[in-house]
């Protein structure tokens, strides 16, 4: 397979992935928040899958398999079971308005470019250009838990960093060993199980989920 | 020659002024006599900055006037020559508008002072881009400062213009400080304060920076960049309106000239860093902005002209800033483009808006009310006016064929040119930039179009509206010098960059001349042919031959068209009250941008026959200036704690004294060490 | 010689086919909502109608309400003139560029909403605030689009636009394809379409662009329907340029023209289907959200111009 196409792939893949952060940053529902963030997790799973095919690395299949089924379908899934039963409101309500956290991420795509350019310059990899925007990823998903109010969004913001990071290493490594992937997947998926823990007893003790009312 | 002819331009202005003191009382006389001499000065400038233009020619010479170890130094070169083209382009317009404009000072409150003024005032201005030492510089910059004070205090029986000249005159000295100190500061290394060795001198790349900065600012607070502007909207609607078409016209453009000076001319291209372009790029883009977005929440007309000055200052700075950066990176022919384009709209900008406030003088003259929700309808009233400030609106809204077209386009172009520079930082604000100019531009044509419907069309709001009356003709003819030539900028780019290329040439030694029009005079190229062209005389032809052609064939001959009652959806009873008013016009703007706004609304609901029966309704709302609120008066606040720290300490006893003279005397000793 | 023919040919093309375009349009929505609807050369019918009818003006109207309608199908005209349609290299696209384009379309919006205030009514200054304001809050994001393809075509003008594009081939550009979103988000705004304005309507609340025409008749009327309906076709146009523009001809030769031609009606044909299929399928949105929309398109431009410095430069 040619290295043309891969490095298409990838491209393509890190645009997308671009877009959906900027995309869930510009959310206002809770349910068009998780219908981003699983297709993030999609996007990322066809990612894995392709650059698996392209660079014929049969682990990477088993990984978009996992990381398919977690964060595309199960974590989203959780999320809104516990938005559903807990009553949470079903607006994102962001600190910062929206336009405003849009500029910022902006300004940080571009901040995080000039950074990594070193690094770029160092790698010899035909991916290296997508460093950036998985840097970018990741401070976009610290935005997020910086400028929303709720619980919930901070967990996606969370989940947003680990997506991130896995398209890292995926983009910049192809993939980590099979066995790191496992453990860090199996980690998200205890992380979920003990913020969902979290949440009911935040609630039970609070009687709410927006962060500000657990400082008074 | 050329400067011959600019010395004895400032000359006759001072003889204006000498003038307008020696015909106290005989206004009619002054009044044709001062502004014809004006008039005159003005052909002069123009004349001369003609012939510096085309001859390329650097003449220097020192008068046997001044300071006994410091001669004046005068010295005309081509970018001095392009600014006085553009003063006198303006002035020889706005001369011919006041001899009929102050005719309503006459027997009412005279004008001797109005005239004694403006003379200095266009002296002040004539002799800054003349000067060729800092010392003659600062002297005349503060001639122009002063007297124009007197214009924004001209009807000193208000109170608020008491008050826009008391911001006015502090803004206007500590810019004049700011100004000096980078003067200092070129001063040091260069030894002397004559331009010419400051231009030899090298600075260390911190000096030249510090000189910069100075510089930056203290220009930058006469052109009223944001957020240093806040003069400007106080200063320009209270001063006569053939003064403000001067002041936002040509005065602040003067602000331009000295930064281009100083910077461009005696730091020079070769001292640039690479923030400073930066820096003016991004002061543009948020002037240009900012001005146009408070622009649009203004209802005093000429409160809202102020403001797009403060807009269109941004849009020759990005050009500027462009040209600094591009200078930096050395890309001369592109350096070149930018600072034409930011030359071409200042030229441009000149002649709209002093345009713009001649007719708002026009409109303020037959309707006595600057509020734009008392008028209306004047088209049908002073159909003249209307046509010439409509040429202005469309200039404005850069919209082609028209000036302001132009000088956008090849600003955009500048821009587009981003991708040559190395790095990448840079070139990924430029198109940010560009895309905030073409906000601007386009916010500029929602407010002209805001401007233009509430004020002539529609119907009349007000009985002064409707009882409004047609200006003289020499306000007609002064009017129509500046449509004119807004028309032929717009369609000629051709011939007049060539024109201006003397500038860059001066400057930079990078000339466009030969890329400008590669491919014929009809078309605009400004870099190559393959990037992008533009041809104004064909678009217009076309339009023309097209619009009458499809008016002949539609046109039935023979037939009167029937005048009916309008329809407005089939409701008969609409009365002028139920207009769209400049507020309302606004208001999904102020929605949107609440933000900036911060709109403060005030509503009071009178029911007092029944709670079911409104009996009326007041609606009140104020768009904020955020400069106000951030900076000038928690600065205000501040000099007024420390004024008052200062002043406890003066009243301690005996011993504080004491101790400030024991401190004093441990500090001087200090020195010793 | 010839190529200035062709030039003209296209021009005339597209000002003639536009009515039948705008007549498919309204024929597919019919069918897609289970109306029969009028014939495809229906809005032949209306303009031949309103130029025959007799002109009436309020009696307060001016000058500037007799001037715009020749003055906003002139410059629409005008714009057309400038987009290759069949032909690449034709002789008038060197009068403007992409951005000059902008600003003729620009002097159509300004005049018609001058227009509209020109009555005195209470609906001519609403469209007209309404227009202007969401024309200014486009202007950036159609830019920032148009620069997105500019960066890598190094010039703004069509022609060499359109050279560059054919000759790049068929590359996945995460960039362009932003670019692409954005543009067709503002051309949604642009011509007043759903979900942003609703051009079959003269009576509703949000309505924008038809409110400033409301006191316009007989030829008037007509001219301004008809500029409308060239605008439409000039987008679809501008937008097969930039993104699509295989098939169009570099000769002037019969055959290649034919093809052109064809090709040109088969990209309309679809971009026409898939507008109908959106306008059936959304509600309009809420006025205030118009910005948001908007603000979308430019962010998803900025994105695409980051994409192009951070993906595509830096591969290089």
């Amino acid at each position: 397979m040619s290295s043309e196409l891969l490095q298409q792939i990838i491209t393509m893949g890190a645009a997308l992935m671009l877009l959906i952060s900027f995309a869930l940053l510009s959310q206002k529902r809770m349910l068009s928040l998780l219908h981003w963030f699983a297709l993030q997790g999609i996007v990322l799973a066809a990612v894995t899958a392709l650059v698996g095919y392209t660079s014929d690395n049969t682990e990477l299949y088993i990984s978009a398999t996992i990381t398919l089924m977690l964060k595309g379908v199960l974590l989203p899934w959780v999320l809104w079971k516990i938005i559903r039963q807990m009553h949470v409101h079903r607006e994102v309500e962001p600190l910062v308005n929206i336009p405003m956290t849009m500029l910022i991420a902006a300004a940080l795509v571009v901040f995080s470019y000039q950074v990594t350019l070193p690094i770029e310059h160092l790698s010899h990899l035909i991916t290296r250009n997508t460093i950036a925007v998985a840097m970018a990823n990741v401070l976009l998903g610290m935005l997020m838990m910086i400028t929303r109010k709720k619980a919930i969004t901070q967990v996606i913001g969370f989940l947003a960093i680990e997506n991130s990071l896995f398209f890292a290493g995926v983009g910049a490594t192809y993939g980590m060993p099979l066995v790191a992937e496992l453990g860090v997947a199996f980690d998200v998926l205890i992380a979920s199980v003990v913020f969902g823990l979290f949440f009911y007893h935040i609630r039970d003790t609070f009687e709410s989920l927006d962060l500000n009312k657990m400082e008074k | 020659m050329a400067l011959n002819l600019a010395l004895g331009a400032l000359a006759i202005s001072l003889f204006a002024a000498a003038t307008a003191v020696l015909l106290v009382g005989k206004d009619n006389v002054a009044r044709f006599t001062v502004f014809g001499l004006l008039a005159v000065s003005a052909g002069l400038s123009i004349a001369s900055g003609m012939v510096g233009l085309l001859t390329h020619a650097s003449v220097a010479l020192s008068l046997p006037v001044g300071l006994p170890w410091l001669p004046m130094h005068t010295r005309l070169d081509a970018l001095g020559a392009f600014f006085l083209l553009t003063i006198g382009a303006l002035l020889i317009a706005v001369s011919i508008y006041s001899i009929g404009y102050v005719r309503e000072y006459t027997g009412r409150k005279g004008f001797a002072s109005l005239g004694v003024f403006m003379g200095l005032f266009v002296a002040g201005m004539q002799g800054i881009v003349l000067a060729d030492d800092a010392f003659t510089f600062m002297l005349f910059w503060e001639l122009m400062s002063v007297s124009s004070y007197f214009f924004v205090t001209f009807e000193h029986e208000h109170e608020e213009n008491r008050k826009a000249g008391y911001v006015y005159l502090i803004m206007a000295h500590v810019s004049g400080l700011l100004i000096l100190g980078g003067f200092a500061t070129l001063y040091a290394s260069a030894g002397s304060f004559e331009f010419s060795s400051m231009r030899d001198a090298t600075l260390s790349p911190f000096w030249s920076s510090v000189a910069f900065l100075l510089a930056a600012f203290g220009f930058g607070m006469k052109a009223g960049v944001v957020p240093m502007h806040v003069w400007l909207p106080e200063a320009h609607p209270v001063a006569p309106s053939n003064a403000s078409a001067l002041m936002s016209g040509i005065m602040i453009k003067v602000a331009i000239f000295g930064f281009i000076r100083v910077v461009w001319d005696l730091i020079g291209v070769d001292g640039f860093q690479w923030w400073w372009g930066t820096l003016i790029l991004l002061a543009g883009s948020s002037s240009a902005v900012t001005g146009v977005l408070l622009a649009l929440q203004q209802h005093d007309l000429k409160r809202l002209l102020a403001y797009h000055s403060v807009e269109n200052i941004g849009i020759i700075l990005i050009g500027l800033g462009l040209g600094m950066i591009f200078a930096y990176y050395g890309h001369p022919l592109l350096a070149a483009l930018g600072l034409i384009a930011g030359l071409y709209h200042t030229i441009n900008h000149a002649l709209f808006k002093g345009l713009l406030f001649m007719g708002a003088g026009a409109v303020l003259h037959a309707t006595g009310t600057r509020n734009m929700e008392e008028m209306g309808g004047l088209i049908h009233r002073m159909p003249m006016t209307a046509v010439v400030f409509l040429v202005a609106c469309v200039s404005i809204s850069a919209l082609p064929p028209f000036n302001g077209f132009v000088s956008e386009w090849l600003t955009f172009q500048a821009a587009l040119l981003a991708p040559q520079l190395e790095g990448s930082l840079i070139p990924m604000l430029i198109p940010f930039s560009a895309a905030m100019l073409a906000l601007a531009g386009a916010l500029a044509a929602t407010c002209f179009v805001k401007v233009y419907g509430i004020v002539f069309l529609g119907q009349p709001r007000s009985p002064s509206a409707a009882d409004a009356h047609e200006i003289d003709g020499w306000m007609k003819f002064g009017m129509a010098i500046p449509a004119v030539l807004c028309l032929l900028l717009g369609i000629l780019p051709t011939l007049f960059i060539p024109l201006i290329d003397a500038v860059p040439q001066l400057l930079i030694h990078a000339s466009l001349s030969s890329s400008v029009h590669a491919h014929g005079w009809l078309w605009l190229t400004p870099v190559s042919e393959a990037r992008a062209s533009y041809s104004a005389p064909i678009a217009l032809f076309g339009m023309l031959v097209l619009g009458g052609l499809i008016y002949w064939l539609l046109h039935p001959r023979g037939q009167v068209v029937r005048r009916v009652h309008f329809w407005s959806c089939g409701n008969p009873h609409v009365n002028t009250r139920m207009q769209y008013t400049a507020t309302s016009f606004a208001q999904p703007l102020r929605r949107i941008f609440s933000g900036i706004y911060q709109p403060v609304e005030h509503i009071e609901i009178d029911r007092s026959d029944h709670k079911l029966l409104t009996r009326s309704i007041h609606y009140e709302v104020h768009a904020q200036d955020m400069s106000w609120r951030f900076i000038y008066r928690p600065l205000l606040a501040l000099s007024e704690r420390v004024s008052v720290w200062v002043a406890k300490q003066h009243q301690r006893g005996v011993h504080a004294y004491l101790a400030y003279m024991f401190v004093t005397i441990l500090v001087l000793l200090a020195f010793l060490l | 010689m010839m190529i200035f023919l062709v030039n003209l040919a296209q021009i005339l093309l597209m000002i003639l086919a536009a009515p039948m375009a705008v007549g498919i349009v309204k024929k597919m929505k019919a069918r897609l909502q289970n109306r029969q609807g009028a014939g495809i050369s229906q809005p032949y019918r209306d303009l031949s109608k309103l130029f025959g009818k007799e002109l009436l003006l309020a009696e307060n109207a001016s000058w500037i309400f007799r001037a715009a309608p020749y003055i906003v199908f002139t410059s629409t005209v005008l714009a057309a003139s400038v987009v290759p349609v069949i032909v690449v290299d034709s002789p008038f696209s060197w009068t403007a560029d992409v951005i000059a384009l902008a600003g003729f379309l620009a002097i159509g919006t300004f005049f018609t909403a001058l227009a509209g205030m020109d009555v005195g009514t209470a609906f001519g200054g609403m469209g007209a605030s309404r227009e202007m304001t969401f024309a200014a809050l486009a202007e950036p994001a159609l830019l920032m689009s148009i620069f997105v393809l500019s960066v890598s075509a190094q010039s703004t003008n069509l022609s060499v636009m359109i050279h560059h594009i054919l000759e790049a081939g068929l590359l996945l550009k995460p960039s362009i394809a932003f670019a692409l979103i954005a543009m067709l988000m503002v051309s949604i705004v642009e011509n007043g379409r759903i979900p942003v304005d609703n051009p079959g309507t003269h009576l509703e609340v949000t309505m924008i662009h038809e409110a400033m025409l409301l006191e316009y008749s007989g030829r008037h009327l007509a001219l301004i329907e008809w500029a409308t309906q060239i605008k439409l076709v000039l987008f679809a146009t501008l937008i097969f340029d930039l993104f699509f523009p295989w098939g169009i001809s570099g000769t002037v030769a019969v055959s290649a023209l034919l093809i052109a031609l064809g090709l040109w009606v088969f990209k309309l044909i679809v971009f026409f289907v898939l507008l109908v299929i959106m306008e059936t399928g959304l509600a309009k949105m809420r006025l205030f959200e118009v910005p948001q929309f908007l603000s979308t398109a430019f962010f998803l431009a900025l994105l695409g111009m980051f994409m192009h410095y951070i993906l595509e430069v830096g591969a290089q």
